[in-house]
């Protein structure tokens, strides 16, 4: 087990890369603590693979070390690394049985055979196949395979960290909770590291500690799921993650205050000039409907989800989002909406503006 | 729901019964026929029930043609399939030398038999051939005009070098299906580069290796125009097979009678050959859908 260093990590998979346009993955330094359940969470080709391959050896960055501990392990190989990694669809050995499956890891790094046989029994029965095991793994369905595959990745204890690359994709809803929930008692219990790249921001904000978000081959925040849902340091973070996501609109800032359309919007905290695009940043559930105060806004449709009601408004053409509580009545007259002004972030070109002060404080 | 019943449908299957019987039923019905009978010309034909049967399975001369086959076809399978199964492994996967590889490979294939046997027969020859011209350069005593042994080596060298491609074109197919993924849990497992061949290519690969084999073992089993040019089937009969005996027989002998018999018995071993094949080949997939 070992703290994993990213140290001025950066990948392109051409080889000549010119612009920053043909790295995948951006010059990025992150440290990674050992015993963390990681969430890598990012749309679809945002370098999240890309990521989780250098970190286990398939893939050697075109710059940059990494480290595990203090060991530079830039040019080990994937053998070396001791790293366990689950694939996003199942890669199972057809012809052989699912203990033998499960036992593979450890025969080949010849283990003994006694511990061999009680380590697959155990995980055997963590995946909930101990009824299965001696059969061939050729013919099970694809969350079974799934599921074996998930025990390879788990079936060593000595590993540095594991990382699992999209790892439920496949599985049934019922079944994914059942296996996350496993995962999570797993990590308790052997505190290995762990990384789970996943495009689910549900997912990855119950099973990780600490969720990494990315975009377009950057990590754009680094933090709990409660900081990422209050403060989100880059508006992608916003608008990914929350349903719907963050509403964003252009503003001028002028300290505590933010002037939108001509209308004044007070905020939480003061701010010196803020340079670039100025935006204003509030999620759906600090945004309220009233009658008299904040925004005029058209009302286009609202929509009952159970829990709460979303509101969809318009504001000079742009939608704005509003979570409605499941008692809160909407009605003709409430064409205004009001925003928490605590809750606001303050973005300028797509990255967070650290306010200047509380406000009181700030005077 | 229920079906309509309507015998008229039958009719509108008559064109393709009539074009298959005209093409397949009939000649076929034809030879089962002269199997039968006796003629002494003037198409006048005499029962003569099995006799034709008796006489063909008890010939040493076919004994010996069947043992040849036999062996002919365990040597070129023996040696093809892991040949081209190395070739495969060893073919680059993409860009430009992958499609200059499958080219290269494709192109014996391409060549029509009689060609291939031409090609050989000269390339051996002692005293024109290029390779029977060096290797008699080289002190190396080779004639496979006169020499049985030279003659199979020349055969069997030929058959590898016009078929190997084959297998490894299908083998090579079966290789590209494998995702990464595989090769990168491997790693990820610490497998070795056998286990990686044992338990991820080879089976991946046993689907198209065992049509492989199934082709090769029909083509290898009714060879003919390959050795029937290079060697005419001698030095004596050492390099006459089936086929080519068959030909012998019903061409050169006109006996119609028991090539008729012989050919009826050839064709239902290759039958029940390749029924074993469909069978085996056939449970492999239902296991797979258990």
């Amino acid at each position: 087990m070992a703290r994993i260093t990213l140290s001025n990590l950066a990948h392109s998979y051409l080889p000549h890369p010119k612009g920053p346009e043909d790295f995948a993955l951006k010059q990025m330094d992150h440290v990674w603590e050992d015993g963390g359940a990681y969430a890598l969470l990012g749309s679809s080709g945002c370098g999240k693979t890309t990521l989780l391959n250098i970190i286990s050896g398939l893939l050697r960055p075109s710059q940059g070390r990494v480290l595990f501990g203090d060991r530079d392990v830039t040019d080990a190989p994937t053998a070396e690394r001791n790293i366990a990694q689950v694939f996003q669809f199942p890669v199972v050995y057809d012809t052989m049985s699912v203990r033998d499956n499960l036992a593979f890891p450890l025969r080949n790094r010849r283990m003994d055979a006694a511990y061999i046989r009680a380590r697959v029994e155990a995980i055997g029965r963590m995946i909930g196949m101990e009824a299965v095991l001696d059969r061939k793994a050729r013919g099970l369905t694809a969350d079974a395979k799934q599921k074996i595959s998930l025990g390879r990745g788990m079936v060593r204890e000595d590993v540095n960290a594991i990382l699992f690359d999209e790892p439920l994709t496949v599985i049934d809803p019922h079944m994914k909770w059942e296996l996350r929930t496993q995962l999570k008692t797993l990590h308790r219990e052997l505190s290995h590291t762990m990384i789970y790249v996943t495009h689910d921001q549900t997912e990855a904000l119950t099973f990780a500690d600490k969720v990494v978000v990315m975009y377009d081959g950057r990590v754009v925040q680094m933090g709990t799921p409660q900081e990422l849902f209050e403060t989100p340091a880059h508006t992608f973070v916003g608008y990914f993650i929350g349903s719907p996501g963050m509403n964003l609109l252009d503003a001028r800032i002028e300290g505590n205050v933010a002037h939108v359309e001509g209308c004044a919007v007070p905020l939480g905290a003061g701010y010196g000039p803020v340079g670039g695009r100025a935006q204003i940043g509030i999620r759906p559930e600090f945004a309220r409907l009233t009658s008299a105060e904040g925004l005029p806004v058209r009302l286009r449709r609202v929509e009952d989800v159970g829990r709460h009601k979303i509101v969809r408004a318009e504001f000079f053409g742009r939608e704005i989002n509003i979570i409605a509580e499941e008692g809160a009545g909407i009605g003709p007259d409430m064409t205004r909406v009001a925003f928490r002004p605590d809750k606001i972030n303050v973005y300028s070109d797509d990255w967070r503006v650290a306010p200047a002060g509380r406000l009181g404080e700030a005077a | 729901m229920e079906k309509t019943v309507n015998h008229k449908a039958w009719f509108l299957v008559l064109p393709v019964l009539v074009l298959v019987a005209f093409s397949a039923v009939i000649p076929l019905m034809t030879v089962v026929n002269y199997s039968v009978q006796d003629t002494f010309g003037n198409n006048v034909f005499f029962w003569a029930g099995l006799e034709w049967f008796q006489q063909v399975l008890a010939s040493p001369r076919i004994h010996d043609a069947l043992m040849r086959q036999i062996l002919f076809s365990a040597i070129i399978l023996a040696i093809e399939v892991p040949l081209g199964i190395f070739v495969a492994l060893n073919m680059p996967k993409r860009g430009f030398w992958a499609s200059l590889c499958l080219v290269l490979m494709a192109l014996p294939l391409l060549i029509p038999w009689n060609v291939v046997g031409t090609i050989w027969q000269i390339f051996g020859r002692v005293d024109i051939g290029l390779l029977g011209h060096t290797l008699a350069k080289l002190g190396i005593s080779y004639n496979y005009t006169a020499n049985a042994f030279d003659a199979w080596v020349t055969v069997i060298v030929m058959d590898v070098w016009h078929w190997t491609s084959l297998v490894a074109l299908l083998a090579y197919a079966g290789l590209q299906s494998i995702p990464d993924a595989y090769y990168q849990a491997a790693k990820i497992d610490q497998a070795s580069r056998w286990k990686v061949f044992r338990y991820i290519e080879l089976p991946k690969m046993q689907g198209v290796l065992l049509i492989a084999i199934l082709l090769r073992f029909m083509d290898s089993f009714m060879i003919y125009t390959e050795p029937f040019v290079v060697t005419g089937g001698g030095p004596g009969n050492a390099t006459t097979f089936l086929s080519i005996d068959l030909v012998k027989m019903a061409i050169g002998q006109f006996d119609l009678g028991p090539a008729a018999a012989f050919s009826i018995m050839y064709f239902l071993v290759i039958l029940l050959i390749s029924w074993v094949f469909y069978t085996v080949m056939t449970n492999l997939d239902k296991r797979e859908g258990i």
